[in-house]
């Protein structure tokens, strides 16, 4: 069979534009299945997942020491041992650094001078979020504010969005500074920005984040959106705060205090 | 017309093997900083954004000042400007290649920049902006080679070209409005959270560009055979004189809702740029230079005579180019991180290598402006000859 080189022409212009049109479809599939992940059977589900930080029942630094230490095993989180280069994913600070509008010097010592836990807020209305150019971050449907390492180009303006200097950047290869890998979390790369991600790899597995289950009831884990969850029940009762809460992100780790009389 | 860029004196070919061999040692430092990752700059988990995103910020403003050329011409017949409009469009590609540099160098996965457009995210101001520069830097190509095309042959510029023109005025001002947007959108930063900062940006913007273009324009009558004219320099220093008085109000009025509230949000990073805080005060010379400058350049434009003195006038205008610089090439980005969310301070300082190749971005961006001006001044100084043989 002989064609023409006009016939030819045809036929090979019109398959590569199938070609093409086949590969941008199998482009837009693998896109749709990124998007709508699974979620196993097994898992822990809430609406809008929260924090309650009972200040009160941190009384010696091994209770600290605990939460922070099992996050940074488990997500394999990087010790430089300098601040220029840190990441942190849970960590301490005091009242006035952790409240720097409420502070007032006539707080009883006890709330003065002690450390509080601090992490991502997982806000409701994320300015990180809202800043990312390329979706790397983002608010999954629980409510959690997730982040993909493998998405991330490292321009760091969640960075400056953050107002709660949640968020820490991989300034150089993290990798030779984890003592220990978890194998079955991934370890980062330089060039990422990263954070706590509220244990969404455990609460999958049907599990509730590792720093509450070492916390002894120091932090209190559940659904906002269920009046009978732990979280609603002891925030129905105490008074709590949030930190700057008037910037409008809507934080969901919540502080409760006490006095000198909880203590 | 490129090829006029090939050919030049001896003096052209040092200078632009000079600029290649900065150019080279700020690309052997850059992939020192591609190997180690960002932590061989200055720049940490508090003070996130340094001198790069300093030079963008500031640079874009550069660019957009080419408006303040245009404008004058095209919307209101100010013909003065018709010789040296060029420089301005040229001088503007060159900022904005500068600008892609800065992104491109701050990055930490530069490689995977086409994620920006893969994964386009309108709430996201990172993809306004790579739109409006990327747009801008395309339409100052286009209409600066078209209407110099046009130039040479001694014909009108082509009909298309003119919309194109009308529009180059809006997009200039959208590229530093939206850059300033990357900024007084934010929450946590009370030092960039104010309304006024993309006016002030563009009051600083039509300040330093000119200033700088002020400067480029005598380089230009003394290098080569084409004089830009004395009176267009003299109606670029009004601008220049009008749009610093500007900025410097801008300034202080920031000032002035900062201490007459007495948030303390609002004054901290005041305090910490011009006094100090808590004992950490590194900006402070600095910040004061630059307030030095700009007083010393406003007198110096204000008063008829000294603006009327070139020399003077050239003096003035570094002055206000360097008083800008330190403000909003540096001082804003840092003052925007310290303090830093939790009220502690933590400093910032660029190291050598971040330096060297903030200094290799900027030697592209001078050799783009030469390679374009050599361009654009021989196709000037051919119609100078042409002139004079038929006399």
């Amino acid at each position: 069979m002989s064609i023409s080189r006009r016939d030819f022409l045809k036929i090979a212009g019109i398959s590569s534009l199938g070609i093409g049109f086949s590969a941008t479809d199998l482009l837009w599939k693998n896109r749709a299945e990124a998007v709508e992940y699974m979620t196993s059977p097994k898992g822990l589900k809430a609406k809008r997942w929260a924090m309650v930080v009972d200040v009160r029942k941190f009384k010696t630094e091994g209770d600290y020491k605990r939460v922070i230490d099992i996050c940074n095993r488990i997500h394999n989180v990087p010790d430089f041992g300098n601040t220029k280069d840190e990441v942190k994913w849970i960590w301490t600070d005091t009242f006035e650094h952790v409240f720097p509008f409420q502070q007032n010097k006539y707080l009883p010592e006890t709330v003065q001078e002690k450390p509080f836990v601090l992490l991502c807020n997982h806000c409701d209305n994320p300015p990180c979020v809202r800043v990312c150019p390329t979706q790397a971050t983002f608010k999954m449907k629980d409510g959690i504010v997730a982040q993909d390492y493998h998405r991330c180009i490292g321009c760091r303006f969640c960075m400056a969005a953050c107002p709660f200097g949640a968020r820490s950047f991989n300034w150089r290869d993290p990798r030779p500074f984890i003592k220990h890998v978890n194998p079955d979390f991934p370890t980062r790369t330089k060039g990422v920005v990263e954070k706590c991600n509220f244990c969404v790899e455990r609460l999958e597995k049907g599990l509730r984040p590792a720093c509450v289950e070492v916390s002894n009831g120091g932090l209190i884990f559940g659904d906002l959106a269920d009046p009978g969850s732990e979280v609603r029940k002891i925030l129905s009762t105490h008074y709590s705060l949030r930190r700057k809460a008037e910037l409008g992100t809507r934080p969901s780790v919540f502080y409760i205090i006490g006095g000198d009389e909880d203590a | 017309m490129l090829e006029k860029a090939l050919t030049g004196s001896r003096r052209y070919w040092g200078w632009i093997f000079f600029l290649l061999a900065v150019i080279g040692v700020g690309f052997m430092f850059y992939l020192r900083q591609f190997a180690y990752g960002l932590g061989i700059t200055g720049m940490s988990r508090d003070v996130s954004w340094g001198l790069y995103i300093g030079q963008f910020t500031f640079l874009v403003g550069v660019a957009a000042s080419a408006v303040m050329l245009v404008v004058p011409y095209y919307l209101h017949d100010f013909k003065k400007f018709g010789k040296i409009l060029i420089l301005g469009e040229f001088l503007a590609v060159a900022s904005v290649v500068m600008c892609i540099f800065f992104i491109m160098v701050d990055m930490g996965q530069p490689m995977r920049v086409m994620n920006i457009v893969l994964h386009p995210t309108p709430n996201s101001i990172m993809f306004w902006d790579a739109i409006v520069l990327n747009g801008y830097l395309l339409l100052n190509i286009v209409i600066g080679w078209t209407t110099l095309g046009a130039d040479r042959k001694e014909v009108p510029p082509p009909t298309w070209v003119k919309p194109l023109i009308y529009l180059s005025i809006p997009w200039a001002i959208s590229i530093h409005t939206v850059t300033a947007f990357l900024y007084a959108g934010l929450p946590g930063r009370p030092f960039w959270l104010s309304a006024i900062m993309a006016a002030r940006f563009l009051a600083s913007a039509f300040a330093a560009g000119p200033a700088f273009l002020i400067i480029l324009a005598l380089l230009v009558r003394k290098l080569t055979k084409f004089d830009p004219g004395k009176e267009p320099i003299q109606a670029l220093g009004k601008i220049v004189t009008y749009a610093m008085i500007t900025s410097v109000f801008f300034l202080i009025l920031e000032v002035f809702t900062a201490f007459y509230s007495q948030i303390p949000g609002h004054m901290l990073s005041f305090e910490y740029l011009y006094a100090g805080l808590d004992g950490f005060g590194k900006m402070v010379p600095i910040m004061w230079i630059s307030t030095v400058l700009a007083v010393v350049a406003i007198i110096l434009l204000i008063i008829p005579g000294t603006r009327k003195n070139e020399s003077i006038l050239a003096f003035a205008c570094a002055a206000v180019f360097v008083s800008l610089w330190i403000d909003k090439g540096f001082g804003l980005i840092v003052g925007g991180f310290v303090p830093n969310p939790f009220e502690r301070v933590t400093e910032y300082w660029p190291t050598l290598p971040e330096t060297i190749i903030a200094i290799g971005v900027w030697a592209i961006g001078f050799l783009v402006i030469t390679v374009l001006y050599k361009v654009a001044i021989s196709v000037r100084e051919e119609q100078i000859e042409s002139e004079s043989n038929t006399h």
